[in-house]
């Protein structure tokens, strides 16, 4: 590839695919954990994310009617809603929160499937996760599918008939980057469906190493809601997504271990 | 009668549906999902469910989540 990527047209050249939908953008962004809705909007936009993840909760009864509303600053006319099921231990409470989200957008049947095993790490439960895609690829979702690094069980899941898969980089809001890296190139060399890196992206270089391994796209939260500048950080993200996509396509110098000069010798008049 | 609403006790009249349910807490004009003894309710069934004593109910939205 010879040209050089221009942000805004030729977007639509690399496009991130998943279910057979474009995406131009390949950050996608949750929508928790910031100070009101007036950040969540900017942020968002910032990233230029085109896929948000939303949480199912219950609805306050009988609180003021006119609290703001999460879907009236991402709409979903505007952008590609991605309902989670974060909290959820149970398989079982993990296909009730997906069957609530599909009612709750009109059929829209998209979904990140996370099951929690442990409130410490937040890892995944592998066994509760294998369950719930089972139940939920059967009942027609579109699963998103949150996993670990193991390149086995990524490769499980999808031939389970999920649309992508979505390996952790490190625990959920840890912000410490890849643990993982050589499995996560794994994953990616074995995959035949989108990988995106899902959970413990800390800052920009992170989300570019993502990239640079031949991940899909990243997916984040913390480590833009939880930046002392979100809306930069959600800027700096984009980039670092794009600069780390770009880097890999235009195919990096292989490490080696000693040096090799760039300046030529003849011609030396010293 | 005493149905469960999101956890919590609460006394509605006899013969209640889902849709009057849904009039009477402010939210018809809300985008949700509404789920009795854990089946769904569909929104397009709303006017014709009436509410049982002693069930429970769950409403739920889209909150800001990762």
């Amino acid at each position: 590839m010879s040209t050089v990527m221009q942000s805004n047209t030729s977007s639509l050249s690399d496009p991130l695919l998943i279910d057979g939908i474009a995406y131009r953008s390949r950050l996608l962004v949750g929508t928790g954990k910031y100070k009101d809705m007036a950040e969540t909007r900017a942020a968002t936009e910032a990233s230029g994310a085109e896929i948000v993840t939303v949480a199912i909760r219950r609805t306050n009864i009988g609180q003021d009617p006119n609290e703001p509303n999460l879907l009236e600053v991402i709409p979903p006319d505007q952008y590609t809603l991605l309902p989670n099921t974060a909290g959820c231990y149970t398989a079982e409470d993990a296909v009730r929160t997906c069957r609530l989200a599909r009612e709750l957008l009109d059929g829209h049947n998209l979904v990140k499937l996370e099951v929690l095993g442990d409130e410490k790490t937040l890892f995944p439960d592998i066994v509760q996760t294998i369950e719930a895609t089972e139940i939920l690829v059967k009942d027609g979702f579109k699963v998103m599918v949150y996993t670990n690094d193991d390149p086995i069980i990524a490769k499980r899941l999808e031939d389970m008939g999920c649309v992508a898969v979505m390996p952790l980089a490190a625990p959920i809001g840890s912000g410490l980057g890849i643990r993982n890296p050589y499995n996560i190139m794994t994953i990616v060399e074995n995959a035949g469906v989108p990988i995106l890196v899902d959970a413990g992206v800390g800052t920009a270089s992170d989300a570019a190493i993502a990239m640079e391994l031949g991940c899909d796209g990243v997916l984040m939260n913390t480590a833009i809601a939880g930046a002392k500048d979100p809306v930069m950080m959600a800027s700096a993200m984009k980039k670092g997504i794009e600069a780390g996509r770009e880097a890999y396509l235009a195919g990096r110098i292989p490490r080696k271990r000693f040096a090799s000069a760039s300046s030529p010798i003849d011609g030396a008049f010293f | 009668m005493e149905i469960t609403l999101n956890g919590a006790s609460r006394t509605i009249p006899e013969q209640t549906s889902a849709g009057d349910l849904i009039q009477s807490l402010g939210l018809a004009d809300k985008r949700l999902a509404l789920e009795i003894n854990r089946e769904i309710v569909p929104r397009s069934s709303f006017g014709q469910h009436i509410i049982r004593p002693g069930d429970t109910v769950e409403i739920v939205h889209a909150i800001g989540g990762g």
